[in-house]
């Protein structure tokens, strides 16, 4: 189960994901006198505590993605570079990068409507639909290949069989990203001010209309937190898809796959390189949406 | 008014779409279910379906393999080792980000989220990269004959590395939420800053600690990309249930594989059922 | 001399809230910290407590310099504005929460508990939650919690703040009782000047940082420092270059030595008193009289009277203000 970046406890169900620009670490508490006097009486304490949370952090994050990075231009850039572009790589690369996308936004889509359902509409059943829409977060990434592969392998009961093709890749994918937009959007959509669309509905706006110019902007930061989250998370996948897809090189390889077959094949530095691409990508993903949502914050 | 923009109605609830279309709500509702039903009820009932065919019996014998009860007992020691770590360095980071203000708050803030981003494979790799044999620490742990990777210690750190921000997220906005009046009352009235903890602050944010934990159980008992790469994949020694399925499949043992996933997924919607339990007391004490 | 503040200043960034403040709160006295928000009285009494502390000066508590001690060192009982109760606990526990910490055999918390909760007449409650209570039972759980550590000094931020009106009085008066009672020292953090009025032996008003005035209620009010405190502790109205409080002003139909010609404006009759709004030279006054003095009088708007401050401090008006202010 994974929680995206900066979720709070919320009236949204599930362990879910928040649109929440500001984590709640970034202001102060309260009035700014009661944040001060935090500091007053236990600064010893605060630089023990500080210390050892980052001894935990380096030793168990920085100093390994570090590693990583340092691995993988330790023979050079331009060994950085070819064992990035191998055709293996890099078609494993393009792969990865374009049906990741794909499915960020299908599941975009997907997701706001799921969300608008599951927010404005009732039916007999919700309370279930509404747990268990976490659970892609909760099952372990090979179980979800099990699970997937039961129904549309080769022993499928409904003859539809999409082992070895990139359609599995696909399916595997919006299968883990499912819950991102969901949980993003839901919170927002709780929260918004009815008043607005009931004005806007006294001033002749068809439902439509409404949902398209009054609603919808007000969604689109949530929405790209959760594509965000989804993209960054798709393109790291590996248990389902590895499953799913059978990994065939040029055809079905994402670059998860690929970089443990380096591994294996103790190809460290080609792992390392294909690693901080991976790694580069999904950072600058979630770098610019903040940046957009802080942009579309002071706009808004 | 009410009747043309279909605000107010008789439950309570303000319905501005959908009331005069019910086209479009029955629409947007077929969409939703149909696509749900298709990525995930149908695939898990098949699993459900296919696990339990003959039986609870096959399944109870599949289990209770010496490989399989291995496979259990590893998976239990590294998540729940996993858990305890994440757990002290989950309070102890929300305290300081909440209650403290230090100069690189707002980094460590970001910091924490880093694991997010990570894919799996590139966790077990850097891992590798820094506490295998040849890594950077590599020598200096053989010398000390310790062995990280390719055995539990380095699987707990795996673990740890994936669910190392369920603690932090789950607790830090009950406490900026509660404020810290009743901690320094408590303080006025005498205590110390480690009984202020113990029967204060700990007391009101367990539910949303217990939160955290199972979240990060429920994580930790179903890593797999991270802990196939560092795991030695030692048949009854190194293999967490995660991948005592690959391993199974592989030798095309399906029903042990589909009764060990059939397992995970019933402690995952487990997981999901007490977790929501916990959020919603947690959210009425706050 | 129970706690001597000397040239205490703090600062919050660009905001100082103290600013060079003096205050000796004597053995014994409910002390009130009278001013308007941002005055510097919370932070006063933080100061006082150790949960803040000062950039520069000191705190004696009973002679003994507490500047540098922790809260949990000066044995003083603080009572938040929004009590901060112990949400998990129950009442008794709350209360008794300061003598487990101690290590208090049970036996005396048990009979120390009891005790307070006659006091504060919470003794049906002892096993509900704070959440179970009302606002002013959770009021008086926080007083008991604090004196049951029996405390040098007892410090009450805005404590009847966040409870209504009727519920507030009937405080007021009780703890005015109960400090009878109990002479411990108290200070008592409010913006109310009716309620420290009623309430205090001594007033310290605070505005801006800094000390504006000491004494007794009745001492602030009559003769007050200067034209801030006079306006802030009581109704004003302007009588020429004057300030002067509306009801030392007298009307007569006949003229006197310094009376000044006004035309009543309006009359409003409020029970016992009565408010005539005139114009003063083309300035608006108001003057505040007994039915009595009025029902001897034709008050009709347009009628001529003569209007003469008949006793009372008078301040001179600052030439800025223009008009009354009713504060």
């Amino acid at each position: 189960m994974s929680l995206p970046p900066n979720s709070t406890i919320d009236d949204a169900s599930g362990p879910g994901a928040h649109a929440r620009s500001a984590s709640p670490t970034s202001d102060p508490p309260a009035p700014s006198w009661w944040a001060q006097r935090s500091g007053e009486n236990s600064r010893g304490g605060t630089s023990l505590g500080l210390g050892l949370v980052t001894l935990y952090l380096s030793f168990l994050v920085l100093i390994p993605l570090g590693a990583v990075v340092w691995k993988s231009q330790s023979n050079g850039w331009s060994t950085f570079w070819h064992q990035v572009t191998t055709p293996e790589a890099w078609d494993a690369l393009k792969l990865t990068l374009t049906i990741s996308a794909g499915v960020a936004l299908f599941n975009l889509v997907m997701g706001t409507i799921i969300a608008w359902v599951l927010v404005r509409d009732d039916f007999p059943g919700k309370g279930a639909v509404e747990l268990f829409i976490d659970l892609p977060f909760a099952l372990p990434t090979i179980v979800a290949g099990v699970v997937l592969l039961s129904l549309y392998g080769p022993r499928s009961p409904a003859h539809v069989n999409i082992a070895f093709t990139r359609t599995a890749i696909t399916v595997a994918l919006l299968f883990v990203t499912l819950p991102f937009v969901v949980r993003t959007v839901q919170p927002v959509l709780i929260e918004l001010d009815r008043d607005m669309e009931a004005a806007s509905a006294s001033l002749g706006a068809s439902p439509f209309l409404i949902a398209r110019r009054i609603i919808l902007p007000n969604l689109v930061p949530a929405m790209l937190t959760g594509t965000g989250l989804a993209f960054a998370r798709a393109i790291g996948e590996f248990g389902s898809v590895s499953l799913l897809s059978g990994n065939l090189p040029f055809h079905t390889e994402v670059s998860a796959v690929n970089i443990y077959n380096q591994i294996q094949s103790d190809n460290p530095v080609g792992a390392a390189a294909q690693s901080t691409v991976l790694l580069v990508i999904a950072f600058i993903v979630l770098f610019a949406l903040d940046r957009l949502k802080r942009w579309g914050v002071h706009r808004g | 008014m009410a009747s043309a923009s279909g605000i107010g109605g008789s439950d309570g609830t303000v319905q501005v779409c959908g009331d005069r279309r019910p086209v479009a709500r029955y629409g947007l509702r077929f969409v939703a279910l149909g696509y749900l039903l298709v990525l995930l009820a149908a695939p898990v009932a098949m699993v459900f379906y296919r696990a339990f065919q003959h039986g609870l019996g096959p399944i109870w014998s599949a289990l209770t393999t010496s490989e399989a009860r291995s496979a259990i007992e590893v998976t239990l020691i590294v998540a729940i080792s996993a858990v305890v770590l994440n757990t002290i360095f989950g309070v102890g980071t929300a305290l300081l980000l909440v209650r403290r203000r230090f100069p690189g708050r707002h980094l460590l803030d970001v910091l924490v989220d880093i694991p997010q981003a990570v894919s799996p494979i590139v966790v077990g790799l850097a891992l590798i990269l820094v506490y295998g044999k040849f890594g950077f620490f590599g020598s200096w742990i053989e010398r000390n004959g310790i062995k990280l990777i390719f055995s539990l210690p380095g699987m707990v750190l795996a673990t740890a590395f994936v669910s190392l921000p369920l603690v932090v997220r789950s607790v830090a906005p009950v406490l900026a939420e509660l404020g810290d009046e009743q901690e320094q009352a408590a303080r006025t009235l005498g205590a110390s800053s480690w009984q202020t903890f113990r029967r204060i602050t700990l007391p009101s944010i367990r539910d949303a600690l217990a939160y955290g934990v199972v979240l990060s159980l429920a994580r930790s008992l179903g890593e797999y990309g991270a802990v196939t790469v560092v795991s030695g994949h030692v048949l009854g020694k190194t293999l967490t249930l995660t991948l005592f399925i690959d391993e199974r499949l592989e030798n095309f043992d399906q029903p042990a594989a589909y009764s060990a996933a059939v397992l995970l997924a019933i402690i995952a919607m487990g997981s999901l059922l007490i977790s929501r339990r916990l959020r919603t007391r947690s959210r009425s004490v706050a | 001399m129970s706690i001597q503040v000397r040239h205490v200043t703090k600062r919050f960034a660009q905001f100082t809230a103290l600013d060079d403040v003096s205050v000796d709160i004597p053995t014994g006295s409910l002390t009130a910290l009278l001013g308007p928000s941002g005055s510097g009285k919370s932070t006063l009494l933080r100061v006082i407590a150790g949960l803040d502390s000062a950039d520069a000066g000191t705190v004696s508590i009973e002679g003994s310099d507490a500047t540098h001690l922790p809260p949990q060192r000066r044995e003083v009982g603080f009572v938040f504005q929004h009590y901060a109760p112990f949400k998990h606990m129950t009442v008794y526990d709350n209360i008794a929460f300061g003598l487990t910490v101690r290590k208090a055999g049970k036996a005396e918390t048990k009979s120390k508990v009891n005790e307070l909760l006659e006091l504060v007449h919470l003794e049906k409650f002892q096993t509900r939650y704070p959440a179970q209570l009302s606002g002013g039972q959770r009021q008086r759980m926080a007083l008991a919690r604090a004196l049951a550590v029996e405390p040098r000094v007892l410090l009450l931020d805005e404590p009847f703040g966040a409870l209504d009106a009727q519920v507030r009085k009937e405080l007021r008066t009780w703890l005015r009782r109960l400090h009878d009672e109990m002479h411990v020292t108290t200070v008592i953090v409010t913006h109310d000047q009716e309620e420290a009025m009623e309430v205090a032996d001594k007033i310290v008003v605070l505005y801006d940082g800094r000390v504006q005035q000491v004494g007794h209620p009745h001492d602030v009010y009559e003769h007050p420092a200067n034209e801030w405190v006079m306006s802030f502790l009581g109704p004003v109205t302007h009588f020429g270059s004057l300030l002067v409080r509306p009801h030392d002003l007298d009307l007569a139909h006949e003229p006197s030595d310094g009376a000044l010609p006004a035309t009543v404006v309006r009359v409003t009759r409020l029970g016992f008193q009565t408010v005539v709004d005139l114009d003063l030279q083309g300035g608006p006054i108001y003057a505040q009289l007994a039915r009595e003095a009025t029902d001897r009088l034709t008050l009709e708007p347009g009628t001529l009277v003569y209007v003469s401050h008949a006793r009372g401090d008078v301040l001179p008006a600052a030439p800025a203000a223009a008009a009354d202010s009713l504060l």
